[in-house]
């Protein structure tokens, strides 16, 4: 048993605690890996990881397609349309953008005027970074939710023997669901403060709620009082890292650079969390 | 004439609501017949798209003037679709917003704001 | 009621710290926290009042009645969500209530009227109204809907109607449906930026979606001394998009720690806390100005 084959999603309740950043060393580290970026509204692996020889794929999602020459104004499938995502008013309008695709429009219309076409939603990148495979999704501007995208990601490593890393959406909406379920293990990134601490309990609810192992990285910490380590404590959550906070590391992480290319110190310290990590999944 | 108006109570004395696909009612006054009724605004409730069934409420009454404070883009292509008319409601009550739409005081709805996402 | 929303794109950026500083600052009468995936800024207010919660309701669910059931299994072969477990050992068809959608085709297509559509707590929202109005709400894990629940945290503030003039509102991060919800109907954006590279990359993505709505749009820089080359390049981005720039703050431990205090940075003496003092009074005079030509 190790680590090989496996997923590890990495996740944190609120954005900018260091998720991204422990994702992609943790993906660096290793001689060969994937990094899947989840963040799809956001991503920002890929700065760091600078991948070559991208692969563009678009990421589509089925909508209704209406025949205007058999629509005859029944108007059956506005009223069933739970999202509202038709109108008829001389003729049948599609808002794709509302429309879930549940299909139930197709099902009701008793002149069968509907048929499927497909739209874009988003698009995934997938590149290479010297040893890892990067799978970048990216939601296209204005598009209201890309769970499609996300699922095609993870369908693109779901049979790898390599490892892979998952970089989760902050929250815990179902995008961040999405992206953890199949994971083997979670590694929740928390900050030094209330909000962190805040957070980290939400993060904590969520894989609780999925049964998964998990431990956590405390990001960005200083001397004096640190609530989410406190809350750690308090709900025996199993602790890997602790990151000081560091100038050099802002430094380094702000122009894009991966910690574990650049300094000793950090190729270490982020040793010792793959070491742990590999352990805990061999459980 | 049919004039449409979204409006918060269902009485005469009501003030035009603020919101188009989350109003309360809907005015429907025949100018004709001089006839007025409420119509309870179902899509208030929805969880996203209320801006369309909205519109599609007033679309159904055969609506041919829509007096409205607002109206977002989804709502907006129902309602040109079906050739309505969209005069900018004043702040205040339907009396007034009907007597300013007489006195042609009223202006044509010009600025349309972006979809009301509701998920 | 005029509103000024606090957004940023990337999480993490300070945009919590800085609504807070402003409420402080302000005065405010009025503000919320739209952020309802991850709200924070209950944390750094003082609340003395009770707060009014009541449950926000989404998509209704669907519901199998077993006793009905006859195990056909037509309800999983059209949910498009796979949202219907079943399970082989007991032939039980059960739903997934967070895959579940409620778009109601199983209930349509069920021979047996085994499947009922019922309400859903997704959430809840939360109100303060005693002294200042202070608007806000929980969505439930795993939940949808959130652009709706974004939106009734801003009708609650509206809906108290004491003719306050302005509120200041907390954004979602990111640029989906939430942010879309934060962004229609306000009159003016505070943008949080910050000088890494993947705060630039968000902040272009937050830019050109905030550009779809025509709303005038200023900004700070956050931390700007982790980075001062990719600092240049924002205020550069400024120019070249038009946006008002209203100064920047250094990064500062003493934040961390008035937040830790469940203070606002402006509570305490430090060199971040006199920095949003400017940038205050600049996006202030910019969103009141931009009133009077209303």
């Amino acid at each position: 048993m190790g680590i090989k084959g496996k997923k590890i999603a990495v996740l944190s309740g609120k954005g900018g605690t260091g998720k991204t950043l422990v994702s992609v060393n943790l993906a660096a580290l290793m001689s060969e890996s994937n990094y899947v970026d989840c963040d799809i509204e956001e991503p920002n692996g890929y700065l760091f990881l600078k991948p070559k020889n991208i692969k563009t794929e678009k990421v589509t999602r089925e909508v209704p397609l209406v025949n205007h020459d058999k629509c005859t104004g029944y108007k059956k499938c506005v009223e069933f349309c739970k999202f509202n995502a038709l109108a008829y008013t001389s003729k049948l309008i599609v808002f794709e953008n509302i429309c879930h695709f549940c299909g139930g429009c197709m099902l009701v219309c008793p002149e069968g005027a509907l048929s499927t076409k497909e739209r874009e939603i988003g698009r995934i990148e997938i590149g290479k970074s010297s040893g890892v495979n990067t799978y970048t999704g990216f939601l296209k501007i204005s598009e209201p939710s890309g769970t499609p995208i996300i699922e095609k990601l993870l369908d693109k490593v779901s049979t790898s023997p390599l490892t892979s890393i998952i970089d989760a959406p902050p929250g815990s909406a179902c995008t961040t669901m999405d992206s953890i379920k199949n994971a083997d293990y979670c590694i929740l990134v928390a900050e030094p403060t209330v909000f962190g601490a805040h957070n980290l309990e939400m993060a904590y609810d969520l894989v609780e709620l999925f049964e998964k192992p998990f431990g956590v990285v405390l990001n960005k910490t200083l001397d004096g009082e640190n609530p989410s380590k406190d809350l750690c404590v308090e709900k025996d959550m199993k602790i890997l890292l602790e990151i000081p906070f560091d100038e050099e590391l802002g430094r380094l992480n702000s122009k894009g650079h991966i910690l574990v290319n650049e300094s000793k110190k950090y190729k270490e310290m982020f040793g010792i969390l793959l070491h742990k990590i590999t352990k805990e999944v061999g459980r | 004439m049919i004039i449409a108006i979204p409006v918060e109570k269902d009485s005469k004395e009501s003030l035009v609501s603020e919101h188009f696909g989350r109003s309360n009612y809907f005015l429907i006054y025949n100018t004709d017949a001089k006839e007025y009724r409420f119509v309870k605004n179902s899509a208030a409730k929805s969880s996203g798209g209320a801006g369309i069934k909205a519109a599609q409420i007033v679309v159904d009454e055969n609506t041919e003037v829509l007096v409205s404070p607002q109206l977002g883009q989804n709502a907006a292509d129902v309602i040109k679709e079906a050739k309505i008319k969209i005069y900018k409601a004043q702040v205040g009550t339907i009396k007034e917003n009907l007597q300013a739409l007489e006195e042609e005081k009223l202006n044509l709805l010009s600025e349309v704001h972006e979809g009301y996402h509701g998920n | 009621m005029k509103e000024l929303l606090i957004l940023s794109g990337k999480g993490g950026t300070g945009k919590t710290t800085i609504a807070g500083a402003f409420i402080k600052l302000a005065q405010a009468q009025a503000f919320a926290d739209c952020d309802v995936d991850a709200p924070n800024l209950h944390l750094s207010m003082e609340l003395k009042d009770e707060a009014k919660v009541k449950d926000f309701y989404g998509m209704d669910k669907a519901y199998i009645n077993q006793d009905k059931c006859i195990s056909c299994g037509i309800c999983k072969e059209n949910c498009k969500f796979e949202a219907i477990n079943y399970d082989g050992d007991k032939n039980k068809y059960t739903i997934n209530p967070y895959g579940c959608e409620g778009c109601s085709v199983c209930q349509f297509l069920c021979p047996e009227d085994a499947i009922s559509m019922e309400k859903d707590v997704a959430g809840q929202l939360i109100l303060y109204d005693k002294e200042q109005i202070f608007s806000t709400a929980k969505l439930k894990m795993g939940s949808g809907n959130s652009g709706l629940l974004v939106s009734e945290v801003k009708k609650q503030v509206k809906s108290t109607n004491r003719g306050i003039e302005f509120s200041i509102i907390d954004g979602s991060p990111g640029i989906g449906c939430p942010v879309i919800a934060s962004i229609t109907g306000v009159d003016m954006i505070l943008l949080v930026a910050e000088p890494t590279i993947s705060g630039i990359s968000d902040l272009m993505r937050i830019i050109d979606t905030a550009n779809h709505f025509k709303v005038p749009m200023v900004l700070t820089i956050n931390k700007y001394d982790i980075n001062e080359d990719l600092s240049k390049k924002i205020e550069a981005i400024c120019r070249e998009k038009e946006i008002d720039f209203v100064g920047k703050i250094p990064y500062d431990k003493k934040a961390v720690e008035a937040v830790n205090k469940r203070l606002t940075v402006v509570d305490i003496d430090c060199q971040a806390g006199k920095s949003i003092k400017k940038v205050f009074d600049k996006t202030m005079n910019l969103f009141l100005k931009n009133k009077e030509n209303e």
